[in-house]
């Protein structure tokens, strides 16, 4: 599906980065300031899906690298993986852990499980909204 | 403990890789596993066997009183040390059994994963880890005996050990739930001190009765003992671990396990004895009647299943004593017989004893130890086997009620069971010599061997030295299904007695009997036309009825067409809520529409005209954008009372959705009218309905607090216990993770739905 639009297609080049970037950093500062896993993977597959429209399927999946399914799958394994370290520190299951330190030039970095788990999300959702959208699309022609 | 059984899932997860390296020495490098683990099992023993019980906890969902819990007293240790022992035999067996399959990688995944859930089961002294491992090993062991997946039968009856194992399952589960509730745990250790408060609770007979149907089902009691000759279309070395020695074994596990807490009533005593006795004959009965080799030992499972459980069922000490004595004997013999099935299989090919015959000079050594595992079977002095029987038969004379039922019971099973054990042990090593499909060319291979070696010596090592057992562990086993310290003891020799009778009487009769086999087998023809209207003929039918049922369902409920679907979900919903509000007489509180801001009244304003665009408009795609600015406004709303993330996640949802929805609308068919009037009055009407009612519900939700608000405790906790300041995003991902995990397992359910939906539509119209 192609909309021959020149417009489109240039922004679409030019947003698709953009875009992105913007989901990572949504998803990097969701803990603090609003954000986190949910809307950044909704923000990232929305950029995926103007490329979609402004280009072809084609290249959508060629801009993607790998199938949503897999990216799916991905997210799944994390998030599990994720609920696990606490066990064997004898806390509960999903315990959250946390580990901060000082980075030389990125300051203070707070990295925890909850972390994980949160890309864990943000990989679900783009990868469940992108194999509609691509598969939808594709039924289409 | 908790990394002893989580080594063994991890090894599953690898094993295919490991078999890949490794390539014919595979089947020894995998089995070193389960010998750590048995060694590690053993380290266990001088404590378990001066009494002490032993409870190591991990913590898990405390807030759900989950936590993994492992309990090692006599009774688990001597299954944790048949599950690894005997799995290391099977493993190293399957090595060469198997050598040849494509698929040999898998099958040491599944029996490793098997491995670990009923180590699991044995040793949880959680009642959801146990039910949990109790699942896995049916769901394991579905898949192990549909191993041969092309084979139509082994599919079959997969599928139908599944269903009776699983549908008892849900029983169980029930029965679990009703006696955390009845003895005040979750946790078996404080249960079973509990005894008498579970036994004097209201609910003590409906948990009995479902914890039982789930054991019964399990350990392949009558009447669902069908599924378990059935389950033989698994590979041999499967059946020689989970219907010898391990899974089918569970259930009596399960009623050894419970018996301090459930034991000892009346109703207890009578159905436990009762069903063990008919088990046992009916086992032994098939057994004899039986030529395929693998049937044969099949029912004669069946057999020593109804025996455990009608000890169990019996209870005194002689009894308790027996059963466990019995347990280990069972293991031994049955786990060589079947390693030895699967030689003669392997070697002479034969499947069916009426094939074979004259095998000793061909293979000895195999001949050598699957006598000797026969003669333990038999009850033969001086193996372990008549130790179990003498001890057994004593607890039957002694049995403090149905003595004169049992008694009979019992020495018809003796007697047919030393018919069964000549069958195996006689029948295909002496005699003229058969034409075998294939002529054995050389002695089974060293790691086939090694397994009925071992377990027939133990059967004949624990024979001449009881003490040898009793000491170790027997006494610790029977003391813990007690409840209270034995004082009994195994010997060989109990004097000249009224059990030593019977056996003496049984070996001449069974051998009588097995002197007449033939004649007996043709007389006995008739069984074949009776079990044909057996219990696995309601097994079918109740498939069959679950089937039309489904298919029936499907054709109301499952219509193909959305409106209906829609019309059932939103009535449904509203009819529920509607009656839910009679019966509570919910109030709805006063309404203050004077405060209503100016900003307010536009929004709502908005939102009204675009829903009136929405369902008038005869556009399609007009509709969409009327939803659509029906979404953003909600969001606006969301942003008003600062709520940003869910306003940001309502935008992003939106734009999704018209984009979704776009993409469809590309592919309907021009608008139409197609419906009357009349149908449009009545989705105007549910319509309407359904939103008054959920307006109804939040007016009335918003007046009515039950509980103080949890969003204060969130507010509070974010910072110094989630170590963020967007309590929302504190909320998803750490307080309330579990419930966000569960929707994105929703989430990727519901696109690979959409997915499959797609693509099969398009491969069905190609």
């Amino acid at each position: 599906m192609n909309m021959h639009s020149l417009i489109l297609r240039t922004a679409g080049h030019f947003l698709l980065p953009l875009l992105l970037l913007f989901s990572v950093f949504l998803l990097l500062r969701g803990h603090d300031e609003p954000g986190g896993g949910f809307i950044g993977g909704l923000v990232a597959a929305a950029a995926i899906v103007l490329y979609l429209f402004s280009m072809d399927t084609e290249s959508a999946r060629k801009v993607l690298r790998v199938d949503p399914r897999d990216v799916l799958g991905a997210g799944m394994v994390l998030a599990v993986l994720s609920t696990i370290p606490g066990v064997f520190l004898g806390q509960p299951f999903f315990t959250a852990q946390w580990w901060e330190f000082t980075a030389p030039v990125f300051g203070d970095i707070k990295l925890s499980t909850v972390l994980i788990f949160d890309i864990g999300v943000y990989l679900v959702v783009i990868g469940s909204v992108l194999t509609i959208m691509l598969n939808l699309a594709e039924a289409e022609d | 403990m908790l990394y002893a059984i989580l080594s063994i899932f991890l090894v599953a997860a690898v094993a295919p890789v490991v078999h890949r390296l490794t390539g014919r020495a595979s089947g020894w490098v995998l089995g070193l596993l389960p010998a750590a683990l048995f060694v590690y099992f053993l380290s266990f023993l001088p404590a378990v066997s001066s009494g002490e019980s032993i409870v190591l906890v991990w913590p898990w969902m405390p807030g759900l009183d989950i936590q993994l819990s492992f309990l090692v007293d006599g009774l688990s240790l001597l299954f944790a040390l048949l599950v690894s022992g005997i799995g290391f035999f099977i493993v190293t067996y399957a090595g060469r059994y198997l050598q040849a399959h494509r698929d040999l990688g898998r099958f040491y995944v599944i029996i490793l994963a098997f491995m670990g859930s009923m180590l699991g089961l044995v040793l949880a002294d959680n009642l959801i880890a146990l039910f949990v491992f109790w699942e896995l090993t049916s769901i394991t062991s579905y898949l192990l005996i549909g191993y041969n997946h092309e084979d139509k039968d082994a599919r079959k009856y997969a599928l139908q050990g599944l269903f009776v194992t699983v549908g008892g399952g849900l029983a169980l589960l029930a029965g679990i739930i009703m006696l955390a509730m009845a003895g005040g745990s979750w946790e078996l250790s404080e249960i079973l001190n509990n005894g008498d408060v579970v036994r004097e609770h209201a609910l003590y007979l409906p948990l009995l009765l479902l914890i039982l149907l789930g054991a019964f089902t399990k350990s392949a009691q009558v009447p669902f003992h069908f599924w378990l000759p059935r389950a033989m279309a698994a590979p041999t070395p499967v059946s020689a671990y989970l219907h010898s020695a391990t899974m089918v074994k569970a259930g009596v596990y399960l009623l050894a396990r419970l018996n301090p807490s459930l034991g000892g009533t009346d109703i207890w005593f009578t159905t436990l004895a009762l069903f063990g006795a008919v088990t046992m004959f009916t086992g032994v009965f098939l057994a004899f009647r039986s030529t395929g080799v693998k049937k044969v030992l099949a029912y004669s499972t069946v057999m020593a299943l109804g025996t455990l459980t009608m000890l169990i069922g019996v209870g005194t000490e002689t009894a308790l004593l027996a059963a466990m004595a019995f347990l280990l004997a069972h293991s031994l013999y049955k786990g060589a017989l079947f390693m030895v099935a699967g030689i003669l299989d392997h070697e002479a090919g034969a499947k069916d004893f009426l094939q074979t015959g004259g095998l000793r000079s061909a293979l000895p050594v195999t001949a050598a130890f699957a006598i000797l595992a026969a003669l333990s079977l038999g009850g033969v002095i001086p193996l372990f086997g008549f130790v179990a029987k003498e001890l057994m038969l004593e607890a039957v004379l002694d049995a403090p009620g149905l003595v004169g039922i049992l008694s009979l019971f019992a020495v018809l099973t003796a007697i047919l069971g030393v018919a069964v054990a000549a069958i195996v042990g006689i029948r295909p090593w002496f005699g003229a010599r058969a034409d075998t499909p294939k002529t054995p060319q050389h002695e089974a291979p060293v790691a086939m061997l090694a397994g009925p070696a071992v377990l027939a010596s133990l059967g004949l090592i624990f024979g001449l030295g009881p003490g040898l057992a009793d000491q170790g562990l027997i006494n610790a086993a029977a003391a813990s299904v007690q409840g209270a310290p034995v004082d009994g003891y195994l010997a060989l020799w109990h004097g000249i007695n009224l059990p030593l009778a019977i056996s003496a009487f049984s070996l001449v009769a069974g051998g009588l009997l097995y002197w007449r086999w033939e004649q007996a087998r043709r007389a006995l023809a008739w069984v074949d036309r009776a079990a044909e209207y057996g219990p696995e003929k309601g097994y079918f039918k109740m498939m069959d009825g679950l089937v039309w049922i489904s298919e029936w369902q499907t054709r109301v409920l499952q219509n193909g067409y959305l409106r209906y679907y829609v019309i059932v979900t939103v009535a449904m919903t509203a009819g529920l809520v509607g009656v839910t509000a009679q019966l509570f007489e919910v109030s709805v509180g006063t309404l203050h529409f004077e405060r209503l801001q100016i900003h307010e009244m536009a929004i709502i304003a908005i939102l009204v005209a675009s829903m009136l665009f929405a369902v008038l408009t005869r556009s399609r795609l007009g509709a969409v954008a009327a939803l659509g600015s029906l979404g953003f406004t909600v969001a606006l709303v969301y942003v008003l009372y600062s709520a940003a993330d869910v306003g940001i996640t309502q935008v992003l949802v939106e734009t999704l959705t018209v984009i979704l929805l776009v993409l469809v609308l590309f592919r309907l068919p021009g608008f139409l009218n197609l419906s009357s009037s009349a149908l449009r009055v009545r989705d105007a009407g549910i319509a309407l309905v359904t939103g008054g009612m959920i307006t109804l519900l939040i007016l009335s939700t918003l007046d009515a607090r039950l509980f103080p608000s949890i969003s204060q405790y969130f507010i509070e906790e974010s910072e110094p216990s989630g170590y963020g300041r967007n309590i929302v995003n504190v909320v998803l991902v750490d307080f309330r993770a579990l419930d966000t995990l569960g929707e994105i397992f929703v989430l990727a359910l519901a696109a690979i739905g959409v997915y499959a939906m797609l693509r099969f539509r398009a491969e069905d119209r190609r």
